[in-house]
Order: C-alpha cells, then structure tokens, then sequence
C-alpha cells in the first residue's frame, strides 16, 4: 500500500502528473486510486491530488498521516499539505514560490520561512531549485514531467525511467511529446 | 480474450459504461463535476451515437425525452443546480414516462467545492418520485449505469444517476467489458396520446407511480449493490463515497458491526429491516441530507422497532461540508466508544491564503477594471452570474456585488432599479450563460423598458468547467464546423438600440467606451470581446523596466493580477504567469512595464 500526494496552485499541472503516476503504476500491476481538484480552485487556488496504490484501499482521499510520499510545487503548498505525510514520509519541493494576488499586495509571503520550516520538520527533504529546473527544461509548463523524473531517479515512485517515458508516449503523444521527454530526464539529471 | 484494465477518472466510467450499454444519445450543459462524462462520450467519436452540448439544462433533458419516447437508450448530464433549471420537463415527463432507457447524471457537490448550493439530488429523486442510483467508486458506477438503463426500461420510467464530486473526479482502475446487447431504437409511436400530459393521464400514471414505488422497495432489496454484512449489536448504515470512507476507517476498529450499504431510492426497506434486526445502535454517514437516516427513522417508528439511531439529526455528525476520511474515523470512534490515536501536528507557519482569482491574461480583468474606473465616485451596483467572472469579486477589483444562479445577473440588476432608481445597475455576463439563461434576463428588460447596463464578458469559450462550445462558436460538442450564433446580433434583434463592442485588453479605450453610456436611459449593452487564455495563445510576458520602476505599487494594487507582486521595494512580473496581455501597461506613469523581449 502506497499513498502519494501531490500539491501545488491551480494551473501547475498536479492533475497530469497525478495521472502520470496512476498509469505507470496501474501498467505495473497495482490497483490504483485518487482523485484531484477540478473546478473553480483550479483558477489560482491550492490545489490537491491524490494517488494510492495497493488492493486494500478504499477511500481516494489519503488520510491524515497517511501519505508516504508528498510531491509539492510549491514551498506553503508542502506545509499546508504536511498533516497528511506519515511519520518517516518524504517530501519533494519547488522551492520557487507562487504569491497569490492576495499576498502580492501586504509582502507577507516569504518561501524561504517555509523551506526553513520543512527543513526542521521533515527528515527526508528534497528541496529542488525551480528557477533552475525552469531554465533547464525551457518552460515551466512541462515543471510537473521533470518533477516526476526527479521522484522515479529518487526511487520515490514504484516503476522506473522506462515506465515513466513509455506513459508519456502513452499519454502525451504528438506535438508535446519531445518536450515532456526532455523535462522527465532534466528531472532525473537532478 | 483478457479484458482491458484502464486508469479511469469516475466521469469517464460513467461516461463508458453508458457507451457499453448502448446509449444513442447524450446530451448536457457542462458543469462542475458532472463535465467530463460527455466530453468522454465525444471523445469516442462511435458514429452510433449522438452527442450534443445544449444550450441550458432544460433542451438538454427535452431533446433527451423526445430520443427516449422514440424508442433510443439517452442519458443526459448536468451539475446538481442544473437539475432546478430541467426541474419543469423532468416532474412532468415522470407522469409520461419513457420508451428507451433514459439516465440522467446529475452531480452533486458535497462541500461545495465549486457551486451555489449543497442540495441533495436523492431528495429530487423522492419528490419527484424517481428512482436514483448512487455509486460510491469509478469502477461500481461503470456497472450501474447499465444497471440504471435497465431499470429505467423495465419502469419505463427515467432515473436520477447521482454521483459526487468525490466519485466523479477521482479515479480507480476499471476492468473494461465487452458491450452488451443493445436493441435499435423503434421510432416515434403516437400510442394513442401516451406521450401528451393532460390531467386525465396524470392522475392514471400517477396511481401506477406509486404502486412501482411501493414494488421498488422490494425490488431494490435485492439489488447487488444495495447490500449487508457483517453482525453484532452496532451497525452502520452508509452509501455513496462514504462507505469507502467508512470501509478505510473500519479496518482499524477491531469490534463487531453490521454494515449496509445504500445505493438506491426508493429505499430498500426489506434489506433495511434485516439490518435493523436486533441491533441497539445505529450510525448513519452520508454527504449531504440525511436521507438514508430518515428512512431508517421512518422504518422503525413503521415497525415498532426500539433503537438509537445517530446520525445528521441527531447531531452526531456533520450536517454541512463534505465527509472526509477524518471526519468519518471520529465519527466511528465515538460510536464505538475508543480514543482516537493523537498524533503530533506540528505547528506551522502561517500560510498564505488562495482565493480563486481571475487568471493572469484574463480577459475579464480589463472589463471590470474599466467598468470600476468609468463608474468611479458614482452611486452602482454590480450584479454579477455564474462563471469565471463571479472571480470579479476577489480584491482588489470587488465588482461583484450579487451572485444568484445562472443568468440572474441580469433580471437582479432589474429589480434592484426599480426600488433605486438613481443607481448605475451593472450586470455581467458571459458568452455561455449569455446563451444558457441570460437571454430572457434581456428580452424581459427590452420589453420591461429597464434601465440596466449589461456587460457581456464574451471570451469565446465556456471558461470556467474546461473549455466547452457553445451556441456562439461556431462549433458543436461532436467537433462540427457550424454558423456561429452572433451575440452582437441577437441582442440587437431583440431590440437593444445601445450595443457597443469593446476590446478589454484596451484599457483607455474601454474605459471611454464604459463612460460613453453611462449617461444615456434605458438598456445598454457592452460586448467585451476578448479570448480567454486557454483558448489563445499568449505573448511574450511583459517586464519591468526596473530603473524606472518607482515602486508606487499602482499597478498591483489595482488590478490584482496574479503575476505581478513587489520584491525589493520593485514590482516584479512574473515570466511564467504573464501572458503579454497588456492590460497594466496603461496604469504605470513612469512607462516603466516594458514588452518583453522573448
């Protein structure tokens, strides 16, 4: 049994990725459930996937302490999200911040309390500089591939390279394809 | 021949379990989170089968009834509100009842996550006497769709198919079956008037509806998916995304219990009393009204049956928002008299909050700045509808003051000048509820001599629920090339005599165009006409000419776009968010937002 949960702001890209992760797990054998957020919080708001693996699992929502695995794009995204990781779990961050409209005004947001914060609280932290992974991959669009290569290279994710590319082309084929295949080795190179 | 395991999203479970039972036609208005269940019938492009977005709810459900009277398996799909505007076809065409299967999706959204209201469509089904099936995962609503077909055929009734947020938009995997057998359509039988409603025919079916009711809660007794196990003095009784949540949560409790699952109304109430026998104590976890609780209630002040039932009623759990797997865990907990195992929370920062705002590139965002600068020091009123414009109300434009249900704006604004006169009564609309509901908002003003504004916010899509086509696209749900249905000519012809089109994007000049009205009587349309973002293609993001940046702050705190925020005492934008639109480039006196490079 395997929960993993993926946060970020709406348009980031966690629904894909989510889903990247549901289908090469579900090519790999395992029995796979989730769910995401579709509707108005997609417009900027926080945003939540779920994705579970194992037979004995019932409910598509992780439970509090329940995920072993938490995948943030996004520095108070990880915090916020951070009551549902397991004791022992492991986080994978952005350490680039998204202000919202909101906060752009007082300043009040500062990403790097919250990476400090994750920093104490968590024990397995992978903080992953996102100005740069942007640059690498040439657009922030395709953020959500290279992440995924970052979690399979960590061997956070119950399939290998081979199985993340071979959904890609599943999943992403035409136009994009070369892109997000350029994004998840940039991820792996981390 | 090994079946196809596929990662499904419940949508398009639902959506691929009606295609294998042999659904002819489907339509739908899009809304959240019922949306992808045609867009994945569409999807599969099977020549067999008619797909169409309607233009509202209603001819959704009407152009469903007429397929179904001649003879055609339909499903039609909508969000829980839409069911209130299809409400007047679907209580009559009860009494007329059907030919072909006829399913009707209607999604609730616990919570809400993403509507107006909390109602519960299985209360629909009850009061207007429909049966309504409600899966709790992906993979049972695969299978009960067809089930709900059947059933729909064998009653020759049309049923309610009632998911919610947390099955329609999660996932699971789902083994494919092969299609079943399906029957052509007939075609239209006159049938000596069974299919025109007169008092007479109302109170005949109606007799026949009740007796199939009272038949239905037997026959749903033994249902598969209706279903008890399980013993002790204690029991549960649940349904819907709930009972996984109860299944998740019970694997920890280590006591007896009886559990039983409920996926139908009518109730089953022979499977119900088998349950209640000889237990003390009853918890009922369901999202929304406590239907299944007052049923059970129901059926033990029937039966002479004494025992406790806790539940919505009683206050023993939650009666708004949805269930979670916590909420349900503490819910059982107590009822099974056992500590809840604490755990350490750590004590976190404080976080930012993210209200859901108007996208960076937005069309909108010009439109109501420009309507807030020209109505700037005077006494207005800004009524607003159902879209991604109700994200007009976030600061700091907050230029929606009124939000009701689809198409309101308009009529509200109405009202709210017949009582205030002297008020600059603004509605805004957009081009898919335009469309939906907006427009006898319009012909009751024409023909009413209204003194309103009305604003409509055409971005050439039907934004908010993904992206869908409507009347004004030139483009069907099936992928069609059609004529386009003109805004501009519509309202014109309904006798509008100030029509004015405006380019959002051109902040001086909608201002301008905004201020040209104002002055003028009676009813005044604005046509904003600007792509939303995820129909067009961005350009290069615009910068910050830092050294003539002064760090006034205007531009952000004016428009609140989400891509522009200060760092070091500078406006900063941010190159990923940006979308070249353009929109703040007018506010900055020191010309400092410069066109970007690339």
């Amino acid at each position: 049994m395997f929960s993993c949960m993926l946060t970020g702001v709406g348009g980031q890209g966690t629904v894909l990725m989510s889903r990247l992760i549901g289908s090469a797990a579900i090519a790999k054998g395992y029995a796979v459930r989730g769910t995401e957020t579709i509707g108005m919080a997609q417009r900027g708001g926080s945003v939540v996937s779920h994705v579970r693996l194992g037979d004995e699992i019932h409910s598509p929502l992780i439970p509090l302490f329940g995920a072993d695995l938490l995948i943030a794009f996004e520095p108070a995204e990880a915090v916020r999200a951070l009551p549902f990781l397991k004791p022992g779990g492991t986080v994978l961050v952005i350490d680039r911040a998204v202000r919202p409209a909101s906060s752009a005004l007082s300043g009040d947001y500062n990403a790097l309390v919250m990476i400090e914060y994750l920093k104490q609280t968590v024990e397995n932290l992978i903080v992953i500089d996102g100005e740069e992974l942007i640059c690498k991959c040439k657009t922030a669009k395709v953020m959500n591939v290279a992440l995924l290569g970052v979690a399979v290279k960590h061997h956070l994710l119950p399939f290998t390279m081979e199985d993340a590319e071979r959904v890609l082309k599943e999943r992403l084929p035409g136009k994009f394809l070369e892109i997000n295949l350029h994004a998840l080795h940039v991820g792996a190179d981390e | 021949m090994g079946l196809e395991t596929r990662l499904l999203m419940g949508n398009e479970a639902i959506a691929l379990g009606a295609v294998r039972a042999g659904v002819r036609v489907v339509t739908g208005y899009p809304g959240t989170p019922s949306t992808e269940i045609l867009e994945t019938v569409a999807k599969q492009r099977d020549e067999r089968i008619y797909v169409e977005w309607s233009t509202n709810e209603k001819s959704a459900l009407e152009v469903a009834a007429g397929a179904a009277y001649a003879g055609a398996r339909v499903m039609v799909t909508m969000k829980q509100v839409g069911l209130n505007v299809a409400s007047d076809p679907l209580m009559s065409l009860n009494y007329v009842g059907v030919k072909g299967g006829m399913v009707i999706v209607v999604a609730d959204d616990p919570g809400p996550i993403s509507s107006q209201t909390e109602q519960d469509t299985r209360h629909f089904g009850v009061f207007a006497k429909l049966m309504v099936f409600d899966p709790s995962t992906p993979e049972e609503a695969y299978l009960m769709i067809a089930e709900a077909f059947a059933y729909s055929e064998k009653y020759s009734r049309p049923v309610l198919f009632r998911p919610t947020t947390r099955v329609c938009h999660s996932y699971a995997s789902v083994t494919l079956l092969p299609e079943l057998p399906a029957k052509e359509p007939e075609g239209f039988s006159k049938d000596n008037g069974r299919f025109v409603i007169f008092p007479r025919l109302t109170f005949q079916n109606h007799k026949i509806i009740e007796g199939q009711l009272v038949k239905l809660r037997d026959d749903f007794s033994s249902y598969e998916r209706n279903q008890l196990s399980g013993g002790g003095k204690k029991g549960i009784a649940t349904g819907g995304v709930s009972y996984a949540y109860v299944r998740e949560s019970l694997a920890e409790i280590e006591e007896p219990y009886k559990l039983l699952k409920i996926s139908t109304v009518p109730f089953p109430e022979k499977l119900a009393l088998e349950f209640l026998d000889e237990l003390d104590e009853v918890l009922v976890i369901e999202e929304l009204d406590p239907v299944i609780e007052r049923e059970l209630i129901l059926l033990c002040g029937k039966k002479h049956i004494s025992l406790t039932i806790k539940g919505k009623t009683s206050g023993h759990v939650q009666n708004a928002g949805e269930n979670t797997v916590q909420s349900v865990r503490e819910a059982l907990y107590d009822f099974f008299k056992k500590e809840l195992p604490a755990l350490p929370v750590p004590e976190p920062p404080a976080l930012p909050v993210r209200p859901p705002v108007l996208c960076a590139g937005c069309p909108h965002r010009g439109a109501f700045f420009a309507v807030k600068e020209a109505a700037k020091g005077k006494k207005a009123v800004y009524s607003g509808d159902i879209g991604c414009y109700t994200l007009g109300n976030a600061l700091p434009l907050d230029m929606v003051d009124t939000c009701l249900c689809m198409g309101a704006g308009i009529t509200v604004a109405q009202g709210i000048n017949r009582v205030e006169p002297d008020t600059l009564n603004f509605a805004f609309i957009g081009d898919s509820t335009f469309f939906h509901t907006g427009l006898p908002g319009v012909v009751n003003a024409v023909y009413n001599e209204a003194n309103i504004i009305i604003c409509i916010l055409d971005n050439y899509t039907t934004a908010m629920t993904g992206n869908q086509p409507h009347p004004g696209m030139g483009v069907t749900a099936a992928g069609a090339a059609v004529r386009k249905i003109s805004i501009y000519d519509v309202v014109k012809a309904i006798g509008v005599s100030e029509i004015v089109r405006v380019n959002p994007f051109d902040l001086p000049g909608s201002i301008e165009a905004v201020k040209g009205v104002l002055s003028k009587k009676g009813v005044r349309v604005l046509l904003f006409e600007g792509p939303c973002i995820a129909v067009a293609k961005g350009s290069v993001p615009h910068e910050i000419n830092e050294e003539k940046c002064t760090g006034c702050k205007v531009c952000v705190r004016k428009i609140g776009c989400p891509a522009m925020y200060m760092e070091n005492g500078k406006c900063v934008i941010d190159p990923v968010l940006c979308t070249g639109c353009g929109v703040c480039v007018s506010l900055c006196r020191f010309h400092a937002i410069e066109r970007g490079r690339g």
